[in-house]
């Protein structure tokens, strides 16, 4: 084996073929698996990324089992400096709220963030409340009870949900805060985003949330979200990758920053992007990371955007660029 | 005479062999079975307790087991839901398929023509070999919406209004809930708890049930005298088994609990068992002391599981010196 990879290193001039490990966060797997599928094509180099979750992620890149670990959820820097990591993102997801309503069929449905707060508190209960028709004042709504659906399993979808609730909602980050699971005031709990959506379509008057590309692979109705600048926004590409742009990332705070809630007329505002990490005391093998990263930031793109995930916009990418060669770990 | 001399020394040499060969593997499987009979499960204990120190420390063992919070947010943990939807889930299957099963091993062993036999154990036991994902996902798109629209509204509707148990048949039917889970639950056990009854039932030595024939009992009176009476350890093995079984089981009733960590008020709320906050909970538990709650609730299945086993294995040694002749 050894001696045919040094023959081919031999022949096509390049280096030894790489093997880099990586374990973590769920969602971005699609993804990943495809830029390492091209990545070995182009490169030879091999990428074996395993998602067992971004808890397991976190723990395996702390005990540095692994080249890199990926977590849905960001680190705060002084977990990270805690623990002597490194963080930037990859892509962008977003959640998106769905809802099975048969009088009204896939008519979308304007939400703002008092309305979702509240259905999520258990205080809105049928469809015609006062508060959501006079939202919707085009749409009849009818006199049906709300079946709220929410993640029975720890997820980073959950994540960035309740993120984007404790920012517009005082009484729930007050109540319930925000994470991976949290105490639910109400509704039932389906597994991943297959067991929310089938809990949803089932029930007449459901409604819950999903990843925005499960919902738009399902082809779901999705209702717009008013975002901080009082606009409804429509989830797509565009508006989430918005969200994206106008965030203020911070390489000092190793790219801390959660999507939601953020400012742009055009941002969705229930966004969030999917996180790497890396150690930094071991800059040999976050190299290798990173030159699978560099390979997936410059040529990924049509990949992801084939698989519904919103690539990085590109000031994002140069500035994560800049703060590998900060930290010495640049390919 | 050299001659003898050299074949007595080879058969003594043979012998030796033999029996060092006997020592050897006597040694060697003696250790295998303590090693997985006695030390793993000892070993598997420990390292639960290990890796639960930190929430044993900071919940103590009572007021985990008293508490009904499960706030991951706020780190704040209890067991009590998670406990009781794993006891009344089991309870309810196992009042369910007992006697169901005891019924399919009567018909198999006692009325079943000759030829119908090998048919229909051949069928309850292929059952046993469904897997529980398979169960889960039937449950989940076929039965929960039969339950939901029919079943649940129409025992609502007769059974509501009756004083005491009608609470047990109130709120919104959503079909995921105790009822459908320990339905199917049920289900799954009853190829493993009739296919014990039925191999009990078939060791009723049949001078015993000539016998009875000859006083006069009719059939009824030879299962219900005899057959059943003879065979109660061997119904409590089934049962214990399945018990097993049940309190194990995770795919199907993560499908169809609605995974909420509250006490069932009725038989339509829906719950939560600890198998099922293991698997939903364990890949994104992302703090220490969230994780070790996790080990902490699969110490105590475990504790669970050993107690009422050992306690089910008491009780079928009682049963059979008592119906020792």
């Amino acid at each position: 084996m050894k001696k045919v990879a040094l023959a081919i290193a031999a022949l096509t001039g390049t280096a030894l073929a790489l093997e880099i490990t990586g374990a973590g966060a769920t969602f971005p797997y699609p993804v990943y698996g495809r830029w390492a599928y091209e990545f070995q094509k182009a490169t030879g180099h091999k990428v074996n990324y395993q998602s067992i979750g971004s808890g397991g992620g976190i723990r395996q890149i702390i005990n540095r089992t692994v080249d890199f670990g990926a977590s849905d959820a960001p680190l705060t820097p002084e977990e990270l400096n805690k623990n002597n990591l490194l963080q930037f993102p990859t892509v962008i997801g977003a959640v998106v709220i769905t809802y099975n309503v048969p009088e009204i069929g896939k008519t979308v449905l304007d939400l703002d963030q008092k309305a979702v707060c509240d259905i999520y508190m258990g205080k809105i209960k049928k469809w015609n409340d006062p508060y959501l028709q006079q939202l919707n004042p085009n749409v009849k709504l009818p006199d049906r009870n709300i079946v709220v659906v929410h993640r029975s399993d720890g997820s980073g979808t959950t994540w960035i949900f309740t993120n984007w609730l404790s920012k517009v909602c005082p009484e729930w980050k007050e109540k319930v805060g925000f994470g991976t699971s949290v105490k639910w005031p109400t509704g039932v709990g389906g597994k991943g985003n297959e067991g929310v959506t089938n809990y949803v379509k089932r029930s007449q008057g459901g409604l819950g949330y999903v990843e925005y590309i499960y919902a738009k692979q399902n082809n779901l109705p999705v209702a717009k979200i008013k975002n901080r600048e009082g606009v409804f926004v429509e989830p797509n590409i565009k508006t989430i990758q918005a969200a994206a742009a106008h965030a203020k990332w911070d390489k000092s705070k190793h790219f801390y920053e959660v999507l939601t809630d953020q400012p742009g007329k055009d941002s969705y505002p229930i966004a969030g992007a999917t996180f790497i990490l890396l150690a930094k005391d071991q800059p040999e093998r976050a190299k290798k990371a990173t030159t699978f990263f560099k390979w997936a930031f410059e040529n990924g793109d049509k990949y992801a955007e084939e698989l519904n995930y919103v690539p990085m916009p590109s000031n994002v990418k140069k500035l994560i660029f800049e703060y590998w060669k900060e930290n010495g770990v640049h390919p | 005479m050299e001659l003898e001399g050299v074949i007595e020394g080879k058969l003594s040499e043979v012998k030796n062999r033999g029996s060092l060969i006997e020592r050897v593997v006597k040694v060697f499987l003696g250790f295998w079975a303590l090693f997985v009979g006695l030390l793993f499960p000892l070993l598997i204990l420990f390292i639960l307790y290990y890796e639960a120190r930190l929430a044993i420390e900071k919940f103590g063992v009572i007021n985990f087991l008293k508490s009904t919070n499960w706030d991951p947010v706020a780190e704040d943990f209890g067991a009590a839901t998670m406990v009781f939807g794993t006891f009344i889930s089991t309870l309810l299957a196992i009042l369910m398929a007992a006697p169901i099963s005891i019924g399919i091993a009567i018909f198999i062993t006692e009325l079943a023509p000759k030829w119908f036999k090998p048919i229909i154990s051949t069928a309850i036991e292929l059952l046993a070999a469904i897997p529980s994902i398979i169960y889960g996902l039937w449950g989940f798109f076929i039965l929960t919406p039969i339950m939901a629209n029919k079943v649940e509204p129409w025992l609502q509707d007769k059974l509501g209004d009756v004083p005491i148990i009608g609470q047990l048949f109130s709120g919104i039917p959503t079909g995921v809930d105790v009822l459908t889970t320990s339905l199917v639950l049920s289900i799954m056990i009853i190829p493993f708890m009739s296919a014990v009854v039925r191999d009990s039932f078939e060791m009723v030595p049949s001078v015993m049930k000539e016998s009875a024939y000859a006083l006069g009992a009719t059939q009824w009176e030879v299962v219900r005298k005899v057959v059943i009476p003879y065979t109660a350890s061997g119904i409590a093995g089934g049962l214990i088994l399945s018990t097993g079984r049940a309190l194990g089981e995770t795919m199907a009733v993560t499908f169809l609990a609605g995974n909420n960590p509250q006490i069932p008020k009725s038989l339509f709320d829906s719950f939560t068992t600890i198998t099922v906050t293991l698997a939903n909970q364990f890949t994104e538990a992302d703090t220490d002391i969230y994780l070790s709650a996790l080990y902490y609730l699969s110490m105590f299945l475990f504790l669970i599981s050993l107690i009422l086993l050992s306690v089910a294995k008491y009780l079928v040694l009682r049963l059979e010196k008592r119906w020792k002749v």
